[in-house]
């Protein structure tokens, strides 16, 4: 039996297909995975991300203790709630985990890290902490939602107050906000706009009913991983892990190298790769019929390379991919696909935003 | 608990024939089946008049999840294939022992068919699993 989120009786309420994913009992689908990605293009969805870790950092080293352990600069962020996509590296440049960092202020700040990494993430965050007057607390007293899609703001308003509501609106992207008992940010994992939603773990499944009674879809990892793939955004352990870099995970631009004397854990690695060459994360598009797959074999010009994550994209009807490739690939590519060749077009990795076809 | 519909044959490999009474055999594959692969995404289905053999890999269901060869269950020749399922792949995921078909063979030998599981030895076998 695996760890299970409060909203686990929800979810078999509701008709859902059930998988192991790390260790938590969580939801792959209600009965369609391809309605519910349509759901969320579309109109609007929900997915239960308690799995997630949150994990709070406190205290007068707060910052140069999170300009050290990320490589990101979170000195960027100067407004309260400002949010940054990110990643913990280890000493070779290798990502530990990519997650989300949100700023309160220089001595208060909250990251949203992946739950398949979460003991190693919570160990290597204490480990660096050790040295630095900082606390760090999990918050696993708290679950999440994250309500996705075009119609988001409009399904939101049904759930919680217009006091509430006039808290948010107008929100920017990328910012969270405490409003009574719930944390919500405009962030996703779907390319559509949208809110995350943190609340004292007995209150979720409230908020959870009403959002289905708002007719929200509920939405399970089969869509969640149709729609990141879609909006061009990387799954941890598929498209990077401890032996990938940023660099070559498409990722480069959460990397701060300045300003020159910030250090992080990673840096001088990333330095030497950046002076060296490297390979790269490209989308591949394969309108034929077919559908590319994670492990399969990419030849390019100058060299050979590997589908990281590949799926049918229910938005556009065929399939993409992102795949990791020599730094030389041009603009078309070959896959070896039920052993044959197969021609495929390589694109920037990012293939829907906002319900539209970006290539 | 998956629907078996007891007046069918299956396949240990979770095809499943339904005897058309007239010397051709309608094939498809079972509930249990769909659900496994999940939602439908393409169906490569054999050209009409192809000779297989059985066991031979004929057709490929391709889910998100997964790409699955589908085997003839029967020798023969396909007499006809279910064209619908071009533009609507989904069929086989909700309705897979009727609008959901894939293809029909004419068998060589009709006696062949006692090889294949009844309903009560199919669902065992997937109980197995």
């Amino acid at each position: 039996m695996g760890s299970k989120t409060p909203l686990y009786d929800a979810h078999v309420k509701a008709g859902a297909k059930m998988v192991d994913f790390h260790g938590w009992d969580m939801p792959l689908n209600y009965g369609s995975q391809i309605e519910e990605h349509h759901a969320v293009r579309r109109d609007c969805g929900v997915f239960d991300v308690s799995h997630m870790t949150i994990v709070d950092v406190e205290g007068a080293q707060a910052q140069a203790f999170l300009r050290y352990l990320l490589a990101n600069d979170v000195a960027k962020l100067k407004t309260e709630g400002k949010a940054q996509y990110t990643s913990m590296l280890n000493e070779s440049g290798g990502v530990i985990d990519d997650l989300i960092v949100y700023h309160f202020s220089d001595t208060s700040y909250r990251m949203v890290v992946n739950s398949a990494t979460r003991d190693r993430d919570l160990a290597w965050i204490e480990k660096v902490a050790a040295d630095f007057d900082v606390t760090t607390n999990e918050r696993d007293d708290m679950g999440m939602v994250a309500l996705q899609g075009p119609n988001a703001a409009e399904k939101i308003q049904q759930v919680i107050s217009a006091d509430q509501y006039a808290e948010i609106d107008g929100m920017k992207p990328f910012v969270g906000k405490q409003v009574d008992d719930y944390f919500i940010a405009t962030t996703g994992y779907t390319g559509e706009k949208g809110y995350e939603i943190v609340v004292p773990s007995q209150q979720l499944e409230a908020l959870w009913d009403a959002l289905l009674k708002a007719d929200v879809a509920p939405c399970g990892l089969g869509a969640r991983d149709t729609l990141r793939l879609e909006a061009g955004m990387n799954l941890y352990g598929q498209d990077m892990d401890e032996n990938i870099t940023p660099l070559e995970a498409n990722m480069g631009w959460s990397v701060a190298f300045e300003p020159a004397d910030r250090n992080f854990i990673g840096r001088k690695a990333l330095e030497a790769l950046k002076e060296k060459g490297h390979d790269k994360l490209v989308g591949l598009v394969m309108e034929a019929k077919g559908v590319l797959r994670h492990g399969q074999k990419v030849t390019v010009e100058g060299g050979e390379g590997i589908i990281t994550s590949g799926t049918f994209s229910p938005t556009l009807g065929f399939s993409v991919a992102m795949a990791r490739v020599p730094a030389s690939v041009g603009d078309t590519a070959e896959v070896e696909m039920r052993k044959k060749q197969v021609p495929v077009k390589v694109v920037k990795p990012s293939f829907v935003r906002n319900g539209q076809s970006v290539l | 608990m998956s629907n078996i519909p007891a007046d069918l044959k299956y396949a240990s490999t979770h095809e499943w024939v339904r005897d058309e009474g007239d010397g051709t055999f309608t094939i498809g594959i079972s509930e249990h089946a769909q659900d496994l692969l999940g939602d439908m995404v393409f169906v490569e289905l054999p050209d009409v008049g192809d000779k297989v053999e059985t066991g031979d890999d004929i057709a490929v269901a391709e889910s998100v999840k997964a790409a699955s060869d589908i085997y003839a269950p029967i020798s023969g020749e396909v007499v006809a294939i279910n064209e619908d399922l071009e533009d609507s792949p989904e069929t086989v995921n909700n309705d897979p022992y009727g609008d959901g078909w894939l293809f029909k063979i004419k068998a060589d030998d009709s006696s062949e068919l006692q090889n294949l599981l009844d309903a009560d030895a199919y669902e065992a076998s997937i109980d197995e699993d």
